[in-house]
């Protein structure tokens, strides 16, 4: 270690990259109360103002404000820009102008094109010259490769949203090691890395060397953006306005390169809290000037934009970015995570006003200080902005206690683990295809091979199930397989060079995979076993309703006799994952998230045997169907809380609305219940929880007169959303969704 | 078997911390702002009968949320109406280790009621009226079995909360809230005085049941005249909160 940096305590930080053993070496714990916290300063106001009137204006114009169609997007391909370069305390932009969206052509030129022709601009000829005859894309990739089976299965809606027509995200760099080791240092340990990867030339150590290479490319590149920008990132950062810009800039690189769909910032505030506690304590700063910085680092986190088509909006609803961003937590010896910046950070909610990015997700432990409890159910009853995640669950799977989340819920172990992302599978029309001979309900077009008819009358559920059983085997070797081309192309084509010089050469990988319409499945395999359920057949012969007599158990009242079935099916579709190979030896992992395609998945699916109608929506992640969660909030978290983490490693998320009044009579009041409901929830080893306190009339309001709600925000599923950026029928299926009342 | 007009798992309003609520079947008062006139009749096909097994699992699947203050909750209908069925499920419960709390309009006074004041953790009393005609206009009944409850209660010196429903014309003359306030002043085991502001928006089962409302008309009661009523209260009493 060559740098002085005084103040801080040695640790093996200096000399093996580890920001963890810096962070838990440095760290100052914080037990007190939020009373500490500063408002906004007069440039946090004067820089907010001007940004809230370009959103406003971005809104107005239809949700894109400009696009810069000639630039192809890299690390350094902008000028410098600024919103108001004099008020920043923070800088950079992805573009020379502040919510100007940049072309990523890489993951493929074609979606680019369109997504320029939607909102009225044309992408360059140029651009589009390169990429149509010079430069092959991920796009491009995929589709040479992919079967006929595997497009019938995306064509037919059993699996979408797969990551082959946009970047598959979800990799997050450890942006904070630019900050403590400087470029100079993390340059020299990528060479020494490269040395190493010697020996047979393996496809693997080729492909290994090739990566490292570009990594290196990458930083220096980064070290160029930010010289740009006035900055020398050479040596590590000596105060914490330089570890707040210089974190910031590594994970600007990334932004400026990749639009994946996920792009996680990680878990930034303790390491930011540990120079801004010594700058505090030397006197260099007041807590005015802290929480300034703080502010002005979530302000541009609020600005970062990909271009995206319509049709990807209908997958991703409300423009997300998903920079999540993990506070809290344990480390390993049991000591807390708490410090003053987390709570910071929180309060840029109040300081800027609520809104969906950053993804502020809290690591839940009934360990945490009640200060900090309080403090972040309080933000959560005035802003509906946060998410919860059970840490001691994470931490224990993971056997790491320096994590972060990608995206809503997948967990991964800072700068040493990496996913490949899948998507989702559907469950509800998986079980159709049982009932249907292998044929897609909906077009009659045989899916699934050798599926048999079931007998007349009404449906037999160990008929029923072997079938389903064959027809979930079938998909999941087919999943696995389309994504092994998707991820070896992804690779190719466009892999993420400036978020992996970020993390260790050498990484865990993980492949995830998800499902969607547990809660449908669920009850209309209950509605089978425990109800008479007769399917009515159009003249093809395909289920187009089903008569159902006598009552059934249904997910989400606490009742183990569906539950268990909905516990099981998760199982048992993760058992099927793992017997496939897959590529570079990636460990599967399963996740029960919809983000806010279960708009869409619903309408792909026909009449399904709970009564649900064709067309219907189908309730988010892991929640219980809209309105049958009828024994209170209680039974409804118990009925998730059952699925086991161990089976749905990549996360199992739950979207919680309730009314503020249904918490309790004062806000005091409020604060202690969802504080003992996220204790009792997650000592019950839940691992995700999404809370909107809201009253409906708000929302209907919204819809009505949109611009007197600018900043209405709300969870949907795993992340949070501008209300009003959401589509009609987006925001129809958030207002069916039960909102717990109490009697 | 208790006989249940409807379960709340995830009850806020009625007792400390989270309690799963339990709502008997049947009460004795008739009270015009009865929000839950459903849950008035002794007999009613709607009811479920529920053993004290089937509660107890309840309170097990949520204990933790319970933390320190929560537990169960037996309100109504009125539940002392089921009075033996009542001691034995306080029993049961109190042997698992689960906070009790009981909400009562205190109709009846017996030995056995004192017996489930004993079992009870907390008992929140309602003190409808300190006025007996008026109490009586009230609900149908007598205010004296009410009182009686209280007094055992403050007896036995274990902790009781007082609730008073705010309607504007029934509820609200100045001088019998001076007159319930003085007569609880020297309680000692009273911890809280909950204010419930009237509202209207129970109103609707009535049409529904086909039952006439009393207090058509009335308008809920004010902010105003909320906080006229708890400034009277705060003279005499401590912990006097609206809900």
């Amino acid at each position: 270690m060559t740098s002085p940096r005084v103040n801080f305590k040695e640790n093996i930080w200096q000399d093996k990259i580890s920001v963890r053993d810096f962070i838990y070496t440095n760290i100052t714990q914080y037990d007190g109360d939020k009373s500490f916290l500063a408002g906004p300063s007069k440039k946090t106001k004067g820089l907010w103002e001007k940004v809230s009137k370009l959103l406003l204006k971005e809104i107005k114009n239809g949700g894109i404000l400009d696009i810069d169609t000639k630039t192809i997007s890299t690390v350094a391909s902008h000028n410098p820009g600024y919103i108001d370069q004099e008020s920043e305390t923070i800088v950079g932009l992805q573009t020379d102008e502040p919510l100007k969206r940049a072309i990523k052509p890489f993951g493929g030129w074609r979606v680019v094109k369109k997504a320029c022709e939607e909102n009225g601009y044309e992408l360059d000829k140029e651009v589009e010259e390169i990429f149509s005859k010079y430069r092959k894309t991920h796009n491009d990739g995929v589709f040479d490769a992919y079967t006929d089976n595997m497009r019938k299965l995306r064509k037919s809606g059993l699996i979408t949203g797969l990551p082959d027509n946009y970047a598959r995200g979800r990799i997050i760099g450890d942006y904070r090691r630019l900050a403590l080791y400087g470029l100079d240092r993390l340059i020299e340990e990528k060479k020494q890395d490269l040395k190493k990867l010697d020996g047979v030339m393996t496809d693997e150590l080729i492909r290994l060397r090739e990566e490292v290479s570009e990594q290196i490319k990458a930083l220096a590149m980064v070290g160029e953006m930010a010289q740009k920008y006035g900055f020398d990132v050479s040596k590590p950062a000596q105060n914490s306005k330089e570890a707040i810009q210089w974190t910031y800039f590594a994970y600007l690189a990334a932004v400026k390169e990749q639009d994946g769909a996920a792009m996680s910032l990680g878990n930034v505030s303790n390491f930011f809290d540990v120079y801004l506690e010594r700058d505090l304590a030397s006197g260099e700063i007041s807590e005015s000037d802290a929480q300034e910085m703080v502010d002005h680092f979530v302000m541009k986190l609020r600005l970062i934009r990909h271009l995206r088509m319509d049709a990807y909006n209908q997958l991703f609803a409300g423009d997300p970015t998903w920079v999540t961003e993990v506070i809290g937590g344990l480390w390993k010896d049991g000591q807390h995570k708490i410090t003053k910046t987390s709570f910071r950070f929180l309060q840029t909610l109040y300081n800027l006003g609520p809104a969906p990015e950053p993804n502020l997700t809290i690591l839940w432990s009934d360990k945490l200080p009640k200060g900090f409890k309080d403090f972040a159910t309080q933000v959560s009853i005035d802003t509906s902005s946060l998410q919860y995640e059970n840490d001691a669950l994470m931490s224990k799977a993971g056997d790491c206690d320096d994590y972060c989340i990608a995206c809503c819920v997948s967990m991964m172990e800072t700068g040493k683990e990496m996913q490949f992302f899948g998507a989702r599978c559907n469950a509800a029309k998986t079980l159709l295809m049982a009932m249907n001979e292998g044929k897609d309900e909906l077009t009659g077009i045989e899916i699934v091979p050798g599926i048999d008819p079931l007998s007349e009358g009404p449906l037999d559920y160990e008929q029923v199930k072997r079938r389903f059983d064959k027809t979930m085997s079938y998909i999941a070797e087919q999943y696995v397989g389309t994504m092994n081309v998707i991820h070896y192309m992804h690779d190719k084509y466009y892999y993420e060079r400036a978020q992996l010089a970020f993390m260790d050469s050498e990484i865990k990988r993980n492949m995830a995979f998800g499902m969607a319409g547990l809660s449908v499945a669920a009850d209309s395999l209950s509605a089978i076993k425990f109800a008479k359920v007769t399917p009515q057949r159009d003249e093809n012969g395909l289920t187009n309703g089903f008569s159902i007599e006598g009552d059934f158990p249904k997910f989400g009242n606490d009742n183990d006799d569906v539950d268990q079935l909905a516990k099981n099916l998760v199982h048992d579709f993760n058992h099927e994952l793992s017997k496939h190979h897959i590529y570079r030896d990636a460990t599967p992992t399963l996740s029960i998230l919809t983000i806010t395609s279960n708009v869409v998945y619903g309408k792909k699916t026909g009449a399904t045997p709970d009564g649900r109608e064709k067309g219907e929506a189908f309730a988010p992640g892991a929640n219980p169907m809209h309105g049958r969660d009828s024994s209170g909030a209680i039974a409804s978290l118990n009925s998730v809380a059952k699925i086991n983490y161990e089976d749905a490693r990549d996360g199992i998320s739950n979207t919680f609305s309730v009314v503020p009044k249904s918490l309790g009579s004062s806000k005091d009041e409020q604060i202690k219940n969802l504080t003992g409901m996220l204790d009792g929830y997650f000592n019950k080893d839940a691992h995700h929880l999404n809370v909107n306190v809201l009253n409906r009339d708000t929302l209907l309001d919204a819809m009505e007169h949109p611009e007197n709600h600018p900043q209405l925000t709300i969870r949907v599923s795993g992340y949070a959303v501008n209300f009003i950026r959401l589509s009609k029928d987006q925001q129809r299926e958030v207002l069916a969704r039960t909102f717990h009342e109490s009697m | 078997m208790l006989s249940v007009h409807s379960i709340e798992t995830f009850g806020t309003h009625d007792g400390p911390g989270i309690r799963l609520v339990v709502f008997t079947q049947g009460c004795l008062f008739a009270c015009a702002y009865c929000h839950n006139p459903d849950s008035r009749m002794l007999n009613s096909e709607s009811a479920k009968k529920v053993s004290t097994q089937e509660i107890i699992e309840l309170l097990k699947k949520e204990k933790p949320y319970f933390g320190r203050d929560g537990g169960l909750t037996v309100s109504g209908g009125e539940p002392t109406v089921q009075s033996t069925e009542l001691k034995e499920l306080f029993s049961e419960v109190k042997k698992a280790g689960f906070h009790i709390t009981l909400d009562t309009c205190g109709a009846i006074y017996n030995q056995e009621v004192n017996e489930i004041y004993d079992l009870t953790d907390l008992v929140m009393l309602d003190v409808k009226h300190i006025n007996n005609d008026w109490h009586k206009k009230l609900t149908g009944q007598n205010n004296e079995t009410v009182l009686q409850n209280a007094q055992y209660r403050e007896k036995t010196g274990k902790p009781m909360w007082l609730r008073y429903v705010l309607v504007p014309g029934w509820t609200d003359q100045p001088e019998f809230l001076e007159e319930w306030a003085r007569y609880f002043q020297d309680f000692k085991t009273i911890e809280r005085i909950e204010i419930l502001p009237y509202h209207t928006l129970g109103v609707y089962k009535y049409g529904e049941l086909g039952l006439p409302y009393r207090l058509e008309g009335v308008e809920p009661a004010t902010k105003e005249q909320t906080l006229q009523a708890k400034k009277i209260f705060d003279q005499y009493l401590e912990n006097v909160v609206i809900r």
